[in-house]
């Protein structure tokens, strides 16, 4: 084997589209981050863990769950990083600006982490343990683009 | 009560970043023709085959029916298994309980990915959830980077150590003649030093991309006894899931909820207590430097917070306490749906004593893992003696 061996290949494009449903759960947290921008978690009735994504079932103890609670606006960063290899943007197929930060997000009342993007692209400016704040935009559609990005929060 | 079961052949093709010279099923073919060679066998005296791959890589919906020339398996009985990064340990999981619930004496193993022929990051893309995912992470690399300021913060390991763990890995591959990344002279330096990615991982902390084929043969007792001076016995299997979504669990490297839990129950089966001590050799499934580390902690190989300590003891280099990826391991050889099966490979080999120049003298007991989408994880402990 050589990699210099003269070889031929065939070339194939697929350009797709899919379309994803967001479920019972997650419409009622889109519809209430759009119409009310406010983030809706839910508790497992037996380990109390409250979950963001909301899902019907804990994982954990196979419970239902079915009480919904208010978590967020603000919260704090348990893991972050900044993006500087080019990157397609998979919801637009188009390159995404680098760099960004991103980050998992521990909305305040919640248990579980959510990613989001962060207004800040200095590695120096960002440490796990960082408070941040939900900045939606005006205009919403109902899905996570409905959060513009987590701000910094000082101190 | 499951029968006995061991490894009694494998065979590897030569991975590389494009092998342009092949097409997938001679890829196959060159793992599997080698593996036959290794026991001297037919492929008639293989009474079923498995098959593992990651079609959204290749972009090629059933492989079991359009590569059937490559792994042999015209009118055997056979199933491809699609587990993302665990790929190779399910499909070898599979083979062992194929052969110990005695409905096959023989079977074959097989894992291929020809990365060079698809787009890899897209494909892993797709790994994340449509809804809540997708729009911010960026690949594997993103998203491994994310886990990796978790694992610094709760750990204290500096970039410097997971750099030796880059390092070590590249410097093993060069005794390992079928490894695609060999850079004998590579240094920390040289890592510290490589584009950076997405903080903290740099170009030369994470797995390359590659192409391979490998194929692992299994047998029963009296077959296995018969057919491999020395087999490699299966002494306990694991498999554990986490939740789905990223967030579910925060400090998936520092913690390492399903690392923890199948290694903890295939310890147990083969009577594991201190597992630095008891295991001469590891094969483990670290997809970047930073992982490593986080698996000695997960693994038990050392405390909480001492992974950086270990590397920086050399426990883990080739000549140490517990060598850790004689092979070179994924970060410098990562065909995805063979990689974990080149671990169990791998162990077999040190168990057979074939490793030739990466051979770990008198290796009696060893450890292979597969990890997938940060989320799940195979352990499998081989052993010389006969379980």
């Amino acid at each position: 084997m050589s990699e210099e061996s003269p070889t031929l290949r065939i070339d194939f494009l697929l350009d797709t589209e899919y379309q994803y449903a967001v479920g019972q759960y997650g419409m009622r947290f889109f519809t209430g981050l759009r119409d009310h921008a406010r983030f809706m978690g839910v508790r497992c009735p037996e380990c109390g863990r409250v979950y963001i994504p909301p899902r019907p079932v804990c994982g954990i103890c196979y419970r239902e769950l079915q009480e919904w609670i208010e978590v967020g606006p603000e919260g704090t960063i348990v893991g972050w990083t900044v993006v500087r290899i080019p990157f397609i943007d998979p919801m637009t197929g188009e390159q995404r600006p680098v760099p960004y930060g991103f980050a998992l997000i521990r909305l305040d009342g919640a248990s579980t982490s959510l990613y989001h993007f962060l207004d800040e692209a200095d590695e120096r400016k960002i440490r796990v343990g960082q408070r941040v704040r939900a900045i939606f935009r005006e205009k919403r559609e109902g899905s996570l683009r409905d959060v513009l990005y987590f701000h910094l929060l000082e101190g | 009560m499951p029968r006995r079961v061991a490894i009694i052949a494998t065979g590897q093709t030569k991975h590389a970043a494009r092998r342009l010279d092949v097409n997938i099923r001679e890829l196959i073919t060159e793992a599997v023709t080698r593996a036959l060679q290794d026991a001297d066998l037919r492929m008639r005296d293989i009474d079923a085959v498995l098959l593992g791959n990651m079609e959204p890589f290749e972009g090629f919906l059933f492989p079991e029916l359009w590569a059937v020339e490559g792994w042999g398996g015209y009118m055997k009985p056979s199933v491809k298994f699609n587990t993302g990064g665990t790929v190779g340990t399910t499909t070898a999981i599979a083979a062992y309980y194929y052969v110990a619930s005695g409905i096959y004496d023989v079977v074959m193993a097989i894992g291929f990915e020809k990365q060079s022929e698809g787009h890899t990051q897209t494909a892993i893309t797709t790994v994340g959830d449509p809804v809540w995912e997708r729009s911010v992470m960026a690949g594997a690399i993103g998203n491994f980077a994310v886990m990796a300021t978790t694992y610094m913060h709760e750990s204290g390991v500096t970039e410097e150590q997971a750099a030796k763990a880059a390092v070590k890995a590249r410097r093993n591959a060069c005794l390992n003649e079928y490894a695609h990344l060999q850079m004998p002279d590579i240094t920390v330096e040289d890592v510290l030093k490589s584009e950076m990615l997405a903080y903290p991982v740099k170009r030369l902390d994470m797995c390359p991309q590659s192409d391979g084929a490998v194929a692992v043969i299994f047998a029963e007792e009296s077959k296995a006894q018969k057919l491999a001076p020395r087999p490699a016995w299966v002494r306990a299997v694991a498999t554990a899931h986490e939740q789905q979504y990223m967030g579910d669990s925060p400090k998936r490297l520092a913690e390492m909820r399903s690392l923890v839990a199948a290694s903890r129950r295939a310890y147990q089966a083969a009577g594991i207590t201190n597992p630095r001590k008891e295991l001469d050799v590891a094969e483990i499934y670290e997809v970047a430097s930073f992982a490593e580390l986080a698996m000695y902690e997960n693994l038990g190989f050392c405390d909480r917070g001492e992974g950086g300590k270990l590397i920086d003891a050399g426990v883990t280099a080739l000549t140490g306490e517990l060598p850790v990826n004689p092979s070179g391991g994924v970060m410098s050889t990562n065909p995805i749906g063979a990689t974990a099966l080149i671990r169990v490979a791998e162990a077999a080999l040190q168990i057979m004593g074939k490793a030739g120049g990466r051979q770990v003298e008198g290796a009696r007991t060893a450890l292979a893992t597969g990890y997938g989408g940060n989320a799940w994880t195979d352990v499998i402990i081989l052993s010389r003696e006969r379980p």
